[in-house]
Order: structure tokens, then C-alpha cells, then sequence
């Protein structure tokens, strides 16, 4: 367990001296964000019926930018060739950089939401649900990425690919983080519900995404 | 422990590279890979690693007589050194090489951490280098770094792919010198290259052509 440990800390201390890992993804939800109401206009009501859905569609996007750094450094720099043969399983590997690629994307993006709610006028009531819910949706996030990462990694310009491969899974990360908001900002529909699927989303990315990956990077190193 | 391989056939891109090929080396041999570009030296070492499938044969380590399994994939028990140095530019040489003693080496030897990695930065001659970012290394500099994680974790196999690439003569006797001592403490060493290596009494296996024999 001490290598998982050790893989997790150091993604996360390489991303923070990259510095830009971090800054690309948050930047860019900023800006979105930021540039959104001056596009749409000062309608209140309007852009609080819209705030859910437009940060949790930003939220997605600006975690799709960050989703190739998982692997492409490690693979470009041989350090990947050197971890698969090394003791830890292939799966915990991929679990270890999908952490510690949540920590470093997926963490601070839901943390911002709210900043970034003012913007657009949301109901502050829903703040906490806004961040509780991104915390646990960006999770599922960073692990099916991990599949769209492994998949297109060594492809070079992948960017378009990864996209297409990852943007129809996290349909539901959206459905149900978009919808658990929503139940507490206008009802009548339950939070508990969708948020309990949203739970079952990630927790299932958790344990299946790993293997899914894992086989794709098999198959890069043949 | 033995390394033992018989009538290996490698296929690249639906082209045979060699075929029929079968090395053995036991603890505390070394084998040196020779042969023009393309022969195969690469593909035999990452195929020997576990990297990649051989279209025929068998790769065995044997540990003291009782066969550790059927077609096993040496990986857990070699250290691969290839093209790329797996270095990482953010961190310093000495954080560069505790990821690797930290991560490599499962359960904790006797010795420490700290002493095992200041062995190694000694035995490659960075120690005055230990707190510079890695991104400000030479190539060769690089690659010392590289070939130091040979020495955080032990492992009874090196697997060693051009590793004189951009090395002086002076680094090259410090890299002959851990090939040594690691075959001279009951290690195997199997290593691609094209120039002199100063490894005592070595084994030579020529690539090239059509199956290549010991």
C-alpha cells in the first residue's frame, strides 16, 4: 500500500509544481463562467434557472481539458513503462493518478462552484448541495476519464477523440448532479434520489473504471 | 534464479524480427546483446520484461530448481531500463529517486530509505547534484539519474536497453562498476548494446539476420 500512497502524493505534488495542471481546468471554468451572463444578458430569473446546468456542463468541460495529464506525462517521460511492471497491480495504478487527478481538478472545481454560482444568480440555498453533489460527481469524473485517457494516450492530438469517447458517459453524471440541484432549488422531485444514483454512478466508475483502463494501457505497451 | 527462454519468435507490424532464439543466464551471469539496428535487441529485452507477447516459446525465471509458473512474466522481478529515463523534471534527483525506492521496493528492506538512495546518488556520482531539479540535468546527467534506480530497489534481474546512451567515459565505468557488482552479488544482467561495456567475463548473444543462437 505504500506505493499507492506514494503514487497518490506525488501526482498530486507534481500537478501543484506544474502549476498550469491546476490553472488550465479553473481558468478555464472561470472564464466560461464569467463570460456566460454577459452573452445571455442580466436576466436574473433566467440565469438562476439555468445556473445548475451551466456549472455542471462547464464543470465537465474544463475536467475533459485536464483529463490527458493522468497518463501522457508519465507515458511520454517512460515513467509509466518503469510503474507497470513494478509491484503495484496495473488497476491501483490507475486508481492511485485518477485520485490524485480528482484531488487536483475535481476538488478545487467544486470548491469554485459556488464563487462562480454568484455569477449567475443561484439560489443560495443550494450552494452546499452544489458542492456536496460536484464532490462525489467529479469523482466519477476523474475515473471514467481515466478510460478515455488510456484509451488515447500516445495518440497525440487525441483531445477530439477522448471527447467523443468520454462526453457520452458522463451524460449521467450530469442528468443526475444537474438534477439532485434542481429537486433542492425548485422541487418537487427528491434530492435523496438522484443523488443516491449519482453516488451509485461513481462508486461503479470506482471499481470498474480501473480495470477498464488498466486493459487499454495493456495494450499501449505491446 | 535463472532466466531461461527457448525458441522465442518475435512478430513486429506481421514481420518475424527472430525467431528459434533461446538465451539461459543463471545468477551471477551477465549477457550482453549484440547486433545491428533492427535486429531486435529492444524487442527481445521488452519481451523478456513481459512488455510484449512472443508469438512462440517460453520465458521462465526459475528461482533454486522450483519453477515460480507456467509463461510467467519476469516483470516483478527485473528492473527495465529503456530509450526513456523516466524522470520527472518538477522534482529534485533526490525526489526522483525516493518516488522509485519508495514505490519499487514493495515491503521495506533492512536498510533505509535514506541510506539506500544516498548509496545510489553515490554510486553514480550525483550527490553534489541531489537538490537540483532534474529538468536542469545533462542528458547524461539524466540518465545517471535513470540508472541509479537500478540501486533503490533490489531486484535479481536487470534488463538493460542501450543504457551507455549519452554517457561519458567516466559515467560508463560507474555504470560497468553497478553491472559488476550486482552480477559479482548473484544478480543477472541482460543488456542491448554497441559499445564496450567493461563487464567482466560477459556472455555474448549476437542478433541479426535470422535467429540469433547463443
Amino acid at each position: 500500500m505504500s506505493g499507492f500512497k506514494s503514487l497518490v502524493a506525488r501526482d498530486i505534488r507534481l500537478a501543484l509544481r506544474e502549476g498550469g495542471a491546476i490553472g488550465t481546468a479553473l481558468g478555464f471554468y472561470l472564464i466560461v463562467i464569467a463570460i456566460l451572463p454577459l452573452g445571455l444578458g442580466p436576466d436574473l430569473n433566467l440565469l438562476a434557472r439555468i445556473a445548475p446546468g451551466v456549472l455542471w456542463v462547464a464543470l465537465l468541460l474544463s475536467a475533459l481539458l485536464s483529463l490527458d495529464r493522468i497518463f501522457l506525462n508519465d507515458f511520454e517521460d517512460g515513467s509509466l513503462e518503469v510503474m507497470i511492471i513494478g509491484p503495484l497491480p496495473l488497476e491501483l495504478i490507475v486508481a492511485a493518478k485518477s485520485i490524485a487527478h480528482w484531488i487536483t481538478t475535481g476538488v478545487p472545481l467544486a470548491l469554485i462552484a459556488p464563487v462562480l454560482g454568484l455569477l449567475l444568480n443561484l439560489d443560495i440555498n443550494a450552494f452546499g448541495v452544489l458542492v456536496l453533489t460536484m464532490l462525489v460527481g467529479t469523482l466519477g469524473v476523474s475515473f471514467i476519464g481515466a478510460i478515455g485517457a488510456a484509451l488515447t494516450l500516445g495518440l497525440g492530438r487525441g483531445g477530439l477523440l477522448l471527447s467523443l469517447i468520454i462526453l457520452p458517459l458522463y451524460v449521467p453524471i450530469l442528468i443526475f448532479g444537474v438534477g439532485s440541484v434542481m429537486a433542492v432549488i425548485v422541487g418537487p422531485s427528491s434530492f435523496t434520489a438522484s443523488f443516491m444514483i449519482l453516488c451509485a454512478i461513481s462508486l461503479a466508475a470506482i471499481v470498474l473504471a480501473p480495470w477498464a483502463a488498466g486493459a487499454a494501457l495493456r495494450m499501449k505497451f505491446q | 534464479m535463472r532466466l531461461f527462454s527457448e525458441n522465442l519468435t518475435c512478430v513486429r507490424g506481421g514481420r518475424e524480427i527472430f525467431s528459434g532464439l533461446s538465451l539461459d543466464v543463471q545468477g551471477g551471469e551477465c549477457l550482453l546483446l549484440l547486433g545491428p539496428n533492427g535486429a531486435g535487441k529492444t524487442s527481445l529485452l521488452r519481451m523478456l520484461a513481459g512488455y510484449l507477447k512472443p508469438a512462440s516459446g517460453t520465458i521462465r525465471l526459475e528461482d533454486g530448481g522450483e519453477e515460480t509458473g507456467e509463461d510467467i512474466t519476469v516483470g516483478e522481478a527485473c528492473h527495465f531500463v529503456g530509450h526513456l529515463n523516466g524522470v520527472k523534471s518538477q522534482f529534485t534527483v533526490r525526489e526522483n529517486l525516493a518516488f522509485w525506492a519508495c514505490f519499487l521496493s514493495g515491503e521495506k528492506n533492512g536498510e533505509s530509505d535514506a541510506a539506500v538512495i544516498e548509496k545510489a546518488l553515490g554510486a553514480f556520482a550525483l550527490s553534489s547534484l541531489c537538490d537540483i531539479p532534474a529538468g536542469y540535468l545533462s542528458a547524461g546527467q539524466k540518465r545517471r539519474l535513470c540508472l541509479a534506480r537500478l540501486l533503490v530497489a533490489a531486484r535479481p534481474l536487470w534488463l538493460l536497453d542501450e543504457p551507455t546512451v549519452s554517457l561519458d567515459k567516466k559515467s560508463q565505468v560507474l555504470l560497468a562498476n553497478a553491472v559488476n557488482a550486482h552480477v559479482a552479488g548473484g544478480g543477472m544482467a541482460v543488456a542491448a548494446t554497441h559499445l564496450e561495456l567493461g563487464i567482466e567475463n560477459a556472455q555474448t548473444l549476437e542478433l541479426g539476420g535470422r535467429g540469433g543462437r547463443q
